[in-house]
C-alpha cells in the first residue's frame, strides 16, 4: 500500500527503504509534526481519527495521480492515527526520483492533496483545558445562524 | 429502509454513538442529513460537508438503497 495508517510511531527508516530504486538519483521527504500552537491557541497533544476504509482509497487515489503527473519512481505516505504529543511525527510522505526536481514537486502535491481530500479529523487539546476538531467548531453554525469565514 | 450510518470526529461527539442502524424513510442523503441534524442538533451545515455512501464519495441527491452505509464526512484536518 502506498497510502497508510499507523498509530505506532512511523518508522522512517523503513518506510525509506521502500523507495529504493536502482534509477533513483534521490529522494525527497515530508514530515509533518505536532506543533505547539494553533491559531492563537497553546496546544498540548493532538487526537487523529479516520475514516480508514476511503481514506486509503483516497490516498491511494493522490499517490497515483502525482505518479502519473510526475516522472517520479515510488511515493508513499504513512499517516497517524490516534494520540500524538508535541514533536510527534503526524504524517511522511516520501518520494524517490531519477532527478530531484519532480520528486519535490510530487512530495508537495502528494501532502497538499492528503491535507485537503483525505477523510482525516483532528482534535486539538489546548492549555487552557478547551479542545477543538480542527476545521470544524470555528465556522460550525446552527441552521439560519450568519457567520464570517476567516 | 434500513441504513446503516457511522459517525466520525465532531460528529460522533454530537451523536454521542459512532454507528447506528437507522430505520428512515430518507431517500437521499441529502434528506438523511436532514433527518440527523433535527435528532442529534449536528452544528456542520449540509454545504460544509461531503457524504460517502458504501465508502466512496457519493452525490447529496443519489438515490439510497436498503443496507446502504452512509457516512458524513466533516471538514478534513489531515497532516
Amino acid at each position: 500500500m502506498r497510502f497508510r495508517f499507523t498509530d505506532s510511531p512511523i518508522d522512517t527508516a523503513q518506510a525509506r527503504r521502500e523507495l529504493l530504486d536502482l534509477g533513483a538519483g534521490g529522494y525527497v521527504s515530508f514530515e509533518g509534526w505536532v506543533r505547539d500552537h494553533n491559531e492563537g491557541q497553546e496546544v498540548t497533544r493532538l487526537e487523529y481519527e479516520a475514516f480508514q476504509e476511503l481514506a486509503v482509497k483516497e490516498g491511494e487515489r493522490i499517490i497515483a495521480e502525482a505518479l502519473r503527473r510526475f516522472p517520479v519512481k515510488h511515493a508513499l505516505c504513512i499517516h497517524r492515527i490516534g494520540a500524538l504529543d508535541l514533536a510527534d511525527m503526524a504524517v511522511w510522505v516520501g518520494v524517490s526520483s531519477a532527478h530531484r526536481g519532480e520528486a519535490f514537486d510530487a512530495c508537495r502535491v502528494i501532502i497538499d492533496e492528503v491535507k485537503h481530500r483525505v477523510p482525516i479529523w483532528k482534535k486539538e487539546h489546548y492549555r487552557s483545558g478547551d479542545s477543538g476538531w480542527v476545521n470544524c467548531e470555528r465556522c460550525a453554525a446552527a441552521p439560519n445562524h450568519i457567520h464570517e469565514h476567516a | 429502509m434500513q441504513l446503516k450510518i457511522h459517525y466520525y470526529a465532531l460528529m460522533r461527539e454530537q451523536a454521542g454513538r459512532s454507528e447506528e442502524t437507522l430505520e428512515t424513510s430518507a431517500g437521499t442523503p441529502s434528506a438523511l442529513y436532514g433527518e440527523l441534524v433535527d435528532r442529534y442538533g449536528f452544528t456542520l451545515l449540509r454545504d460544509q460537508l461531503k457524504v460517502a455512501v458504501n465508502a466512496e464519495f457519493s452525490d447529496w441527491g443519489r438515490a439510497l438503497e436498503p443496507g446502504d452505509a452512509v457516512v458524513f464526512i466533516p471538514p478534513v484536518a489531515g497532516g
